[in-house]
This record gives structure tokens, sequence and C-alpha cells, in this order.
């Protein structure tokens, strides 16, 4: 399985949706909550309708809207989305009225725009698009998941081009419940040394990313997605290694021939002692490039990694306030994700 | 890369059986699984019907080895999920085995009561019940007790959500990537999806009577279905026949409203269609349609305009068995296709109970007793949703 990536779309913690130079100014931030920032959707979205639309829909419906643009697709031949929380707001809303009004006289609104599916629904309603719709919700697999079964449509040849996204949003009550699973950092942050000042906990984030998969490739493609693999709860680090090799071997690579490897260490000292073990052995600090400081943890954050390699091989240029240095042109560039040190992903992606 | 998906084993649990077996029974007697709530604590008990399945979460957690506090939704899917890969008497250590799950609130029934606590003051509340408050949670709770590991995913689009899940486990299968899936759905009844059907004014206050003229709505029911699906090469190693093959699959959305039915009934239309034409198959080859038929106004009036563009002059038998089993959502789509794999099996066309007075202006209507000795070639399964999201399965005899 191979697609192209024809464009790439994301709403994120830094300024990454229209952006004119990729990642120009890095945002650093001083909370363990890192917040979206949103365009002024009017420009994309009906502005009667943006009142009723919580912010997961409006970043899902936006992104998705400007990667079609971009890669000049009115209609896609499938619309497929993950989405770990799905729509946390409108859940939160309605269940709010439920409890404190005992059931009685509620408002269907929320309870409508609360099922996992809404944001892939309303892009298919935006679009009028009746074709394959599909919506992912497997925790810190959701995008990789969406992002595998839109690979087999091009694969089967049902679809030629898919639109694909990862979205997730976090609220008040979201954060105040995770927080109390002890996930994020609760001292001081500083998002610029989340990796050389170690401690417990990572810090929220949340966002859309939402691309065009093609099978054939074209031209002003970002660049190609070679392959994709996901490995759920590893033995030990040198399991992963040896994943990683077997995942590198089965494409002709060895570790050495990758350009860059944006690998999703996130602040949280035991995550990332495990990421650390089973990446030193691999590669050398010049290859590496961690990405989450930049959007936040959460489990679909491996859409955002996605939007960010495409970039940069279409850029041939990694961003100047990221860790890595490295010699142009960049050819291959591996992401690697991990959710927990549970869920693992491997994406492969190669220049055009 | 075999073309051929067969269902192998068969687990279901709702309202009319704890077992795939209970569940034949009681749609031979034309038993419905509709009354009063035991089990669900709500305002609107003795005012909303709902089809709960007969055990407290206590048994349910006894006959699964789970801790009691466990979600309704991810006990109900271990009874099924079980029940399927015991009657397929398949060996899964050998395979490459998957569990493609769907369900629409995950463990809602838990979170709902622990955000009561937690609206009061946000230090307050179990966290053990928003633990697995995810969809994807569900599915890993089932997949570790099941001890799958290969390809574990869920599905989430509304209604339609468990079909989903049984056509992307065969796409798996198909491109070599597995060579067995668990694949169905859950979901328990939650104040959450009760009340939000309610705000839809879209729940009967009676037994509900899908494809009526009168109609008056739908019930929410609970339970879960998954079929064990196999690829040809692991189907030949089986001791028994399978029971059936999935020959076709279609997805499609109706891209009309967010929870409303086109009245074309495009979206599902094009998922009948497009099933048919996957399989190779015409209008007048289908034997029976078990319909998606939830008993609102708007799903029947769509889903029947639908059929009669589709199947005009060659309608097939067709019925809704929510009218035992209530509307399942995240289940319905597995449940049914439990139920339309036996439906072949048994030679049967199940009831669609209650219905006194036939939707006016279609040529077709839905079947009031129980059709024995029939020989069922191929079974189409529809199953739509919110979002527009229609999805029809298509299971036919093994030749």
């Amino acid at each position: 399985m191979k697609a192209y990536i024809r464009s790439a779309s994301a709403i994120t913690a830094q300024n990454t949706f229209e952006q004119e130079q990729l990642l120009n100014e890095i945002i650093n931030y001083e909370t363990a909550r890192l917040k979206a920032i949103e365009p002024d959707y009017k420009q994309y979205l009906d502005p009667k309708a943006i009142r009723r639309m919580s912010r997961i829909v409006k970043m899902g419906l936006t992104t998705a809207k400007d990667a079609l643009q971009q890669a000049g697709v009115d209609q896609p031949d499938a619309i497929v989305t993950g989405t770990a929380y799905g729509c946390l707001e409108d859940t939160g809303v309605f269940l709010r009225g439920m409890i404190g009004q005992q059931e009685q006289d509620l408002s269907p609104t929320a309870f409508i725009q609360s099922t996992h599916n809404t944001v892939g629904a309303q892009i298919a309603l935006n679009l009028k698009c009746h074709r394959y719709n599909n919506t992912f919700v497997h925790k810190g697999f959701s995008f990789e998941n969406a992002l595998i079964d839109a690979m087999l449509l091009l694969a089967e040849g049902d679809a030629q081009q898919v639109l694909v996204g990862a979205i997730d949003e976090l609220t008040d009550d979201s954060f105040a419940i995770l927080n109390r699973f002890d996930l994020y950092k609760t001292g001081d942050v500083n998002t610029a040394t989340l990796y050389t000042e170690p401690s417990a906990g990572t810090i929220a984030g949340e966002g859309s990313a939402f691309f065009v998969l093609d099978s054939a490739p074209k031209n002003g493609d970002l660049c190609a997605l070679g392959a994709i693999e996901i490995f759920y709860n590893p033995e030990s680090a040198a399991d992963v290694q040896q994943k990683i090799t077997a995942f590198l071997s089965a494409q002709s690579l060895t570790a050495g021939d990758i350009n860059l490897v944006l690998i999703g260490k996130n602040g949280d000292e035991k995550t990332d002692q495990f990421v650390d073990q089973f990446a030193n052995g691999l590669f050398n600090d010049l290859q590496l490039c961690a990405f989450k400081h930049l959007f936040g943890e959460y489990p679909t954050v491996s859409g955002p990694a996605l939007w960010l390699g495409a970039e940069v091989l279409k850029n041939q240029a990694v961003p100047k306030g990221l860790t890595a240095s490295v010699n142009t042109p960049l050819n291959k560039l591996l992401i690697i994700n991990q959710y927990k040190n549970k869920y693992f992903s491997l994406m492969l992606l190669s220049a055009v | 890369m075999s073309d051929k998906v067969y269902i192998a084993g068969l687990g279901a649990i709702c309202a009319i059986g704890n077992t795939a077996d209970e569940c034949l029974a009681s749609l031979k007697k034309g038993q419905d699984g509709i009354g009063e709530p035991s089990y669900l604590r709500t305002a609107h008990a003795g005012e909303i019907p709902v089809a709960e399945v007969k055990l407290s979460n206590t048994q349910l957690a006894e006959m699964t080895d789970m801790p009691s506090g466990t979600s309704r939704t991810a006990l109900l899917s271990i009874v099924a999920t079980k029940a399927a890969i015991q009657d397929a008497g398949l060996d899964l250590s050998t395979l490459r085995i998957g569990l493609i799950s769907a369900n629409t609130v995950g463990g809602m029934d838990k979170s709902e009561d622990f955000f009561a606590d937690f609206m009061a003051n946000e230090q307050a509340g179990d966290l053990a019940m928003v633990r697995h408050h995810e969809c994807g949670s569900v599915t890993e709770l089932v997949a570790d007790q099941l001890g799958i590991k290969n390809y574990v995913t869920t599905i989430s689009t509304a209604c339609s959500s468990s079909a989903n899940a049984i056509a992307h486990a065969a796409r798996l299968i198909k491109a070599g990537m597995l060579e067995a899936a668990v694949a169905g759905g859950t979901d328990a009844l939650t104040r959450f999806t009760l009340n939000g059907f309610n705000t839809l004014m879209i729940l009967d206050r009676q037994r509900c009577q899908p494809f009526d003229e009168n109609r008056r709505g739908l019930n929410l029911g609970e339970g879960a279905g998954y079929v064990l699906l196999v690829s040809e090469k692991t189907a030949a190693t089986l001791t028994k026949q399978p029971y059936a093959q999935l020959s076709g699959y279609a997805n499609a959305n109706d891209a009309y409203h967010q929870t409303a039915s086109s009245p074309e009934g495009t979206g599902s239309y094009l998922s009948m269609s497009n099933a048919l034409e996957r399989a190779g198959l015409q209008p007048k080859d289908i034997s029976y349609i078990n319909l998606h038929g939830t008993g609102t106004n708007n799903n029947d009036q769509s889903e029947a305009t639908a059929i009669q563009r589709l199947f005009h002059p060659h309608f097939p038998p067709v019925s809704s068995t929510k009218s035992f089993t209530g509307h399942t959502l995240g289940a319905s789509g597995g449940i049914e296709a439990v139920f339309s794999v036996l439906a072949i099996a048994n030679g049967l066309v199940f009831p669609n109970l209650r219905l006194q007075e036939p939707m006016e202006g279609f040529d077709f209507s839905p079947e009031r007793e129980l059709l024995t000795g029939k020989q069922l070639n191929h079974v189409l399964s529809n199953s739509f949703g919110f979002g527009g999201n229609c999805t029809s399965l298509l299971f036919s005899k093994v030749s």
C-alpha cells in the first residue's frame, strides 16, 4: 500500500493553519494545556452555522475544506476520520443539562452533535458527498486506523482520492478529569525545555489535521506515504527497535537511510526514558526531532505529526526552531509516535 | 488474496435472548423483549418502554469473570464475542485474528453516574467509572479478555457502526492482513441516549410498530452482536460448514441532514444497490431484507422509498426485527447480521411484529407471520444512522 499526499491542513496550538512559512515562529507555552489557535472561520463556514458548531466540528470541517481546496478536489471518493474522544463539548453540554434538569426539558442540539461521526458527517453534508464515510474511535490508534482504512480503499481501487483526518478537542471538563489521572504536569511548565528538563506528566493538546491522499502521483504532491504500521503494548525497547528495523527493512531501508525522524517524546520522564532507550540505539541525535512540545500530547496528535512531516519534505527544510539540523536533500522521513507507551505507530514518508 | 469471506460463528445477546439460540427461539415464537426497565435508572421509567437485556450487571460480570463495576457495554460485548468464537470452534492461537468492534457511547453508562458527582465537585466522583469512557477503551477491555492482539479497532458511525465494523473486518481479511476477525458491535442502554432520543421526540410510548402507517417512533434497546469472519483458507479448516458468505457490503452517505434521512432515501438506496453490485447480484436475487426499520416516521418512509425504487417489481419479503429487540444503536448491525445469517441457516423469514396497517404508497409491506421452510439464497441487512451514514450488508448461502 502506498499513497501520495496531495495536501495537508492543520489547526493546532502552533500557527499551522494558513501559514506562509513553515512554523516561522514557534510559540512556547508556560502551561500544561495547549489550546488550538483557531482561525476566523467565516471564510470557510456559513456564519449562521458557525454559532451552532462546537470547536471540534469547526476545526475539523475547516481543515477538511482547506485540504480539499489545496488539492483541487471538489468531491473525494471517501471521507475517513479518526477521533479518540469524539465531540466532548456537546457530550458535556448534554450531560450537564440532563443531570442538572433531572432529565426534563432538554434541547436536542447538543445530543445531535455529540456522536463520534459528527465531523465526518458534517463534511459529507457540506460537500453533498454520498460516498464512503467512516469514523474510527480507537484511542491512540484512531487516526492511524483511519489512515490504514484510507490506504486500503486506495489499494482496493474503490477510491482514487480520499479525505482523511484526525480531530480531538479538549474541554474544561475533559482536562479536569484527565488531570486527575495524573496525565499532565502540575508544576512550572515551559514547552521550550520540555525534553531537557524532564518531570512527571506531559502537556495536553488538541487539534485537527486533514489530508487528501491520492492513489497516483501528481504534480504538487507534498510527499508519498510509503508505509504505515501500528503495534500495541510492545514488551521492551528492544522489541520496538526490532519492529522499526523490520518495518524499514520491508521498504529496503535501514535506520541510516532516514534523513529525519519525527519522534513522539512528550516530556513525561517515564515515557521519554523508554523512547530514548529504543530511539538512541537506532538513530543519532541529528536524525531525531521531537514534535509534541509544539502541539501537546493527545491520542490523535499523529495527525499534526503527519502534517509536519509532509510539509518538511515539501519545503525541504526543518523549521529553525526545531532541534534537528539535517542536510538537504531530505528524502526519507520517519514518524515514530507513541501514546502512553502503549500505542505505537510508524509512518514512512518519501520526498517526491 | 481471496475474495471470499465466510461467517463461521455467531454471538448475540439482547432483549430477546442471552444467546443466539435463545434469540432464534424468541424470533420464532414472535416474542419481543420490550417493556419497563429493570436495570436502567431513569426518570422516564414507566413512561418510555425499552428493550433491556434481562440480566443485571452483577450477573453479566459473573458470566464474564469481570469486575462488577465494568461498563455494561463491555460486559455485553464479552458475552457475545466469546459466544461467536466458541460457536466457530476455531483454535485462535494459530490464526492472525482481529477484533473490529463498534459502539456509540462507550462506557457512558458509568460516566453519566460519575458526572453527577463531578458536576457538584470537580475532585469528586470515582475515577474508575470514567477510566473506560472512550469507545476504544470498551473494545480494548474485550480484546484483552479474548486475548486478541493482532488488529484491534473501534468504529463509531452512530446506528450503522457495527455494520461498518463487519464490512471493515471483511476488507482486512480480503487484503490478507487478517485470517479471521470477530466483528460487530455493542451498546448498553444509558440515560444519555434515552434522553437524547427523547428530545428528538422519536421514542414510542408504546411498543414500536415499524413500517406501520400509524407508527409512532422507536424503542431503544441494548445488546451486542458479533460474527466470526474467516478467510476462504481458514474456512477450509473448520470442522463444520460456515453459516454463510458475506458476499457484499457498501457504505454510502445520505448527505441530507445531521439526523434526518432524505425523503428519497438517497443514502439507503446507494448502500443497498452498491452492496448488490459488489456481490454481482440483481434485486430479484434477494430472498429477504432485514430492514433498518426503526419505527420512526422519517426512517421508515425514507427506507421504504429506497426499497420501492430499487426492488420494484421484485419485492422480497422484508421485516424489521427491531420490533423484537428495539433499536440497539451501535449493536444493531451486529445483532441483525446474526439474525440475517440465522434466517439463511434455518430457512426462516422473521415476522415484523404488531404491523396493523401497512404504510401507504408502497407496493410492498413487511411479513406479519414467521415464514418457514424458505430457501434463502441472499439476505440484505440495512443499518442507517445519524450523520447520514448508511451501510448494507449482504449475506449469501454457501453454495
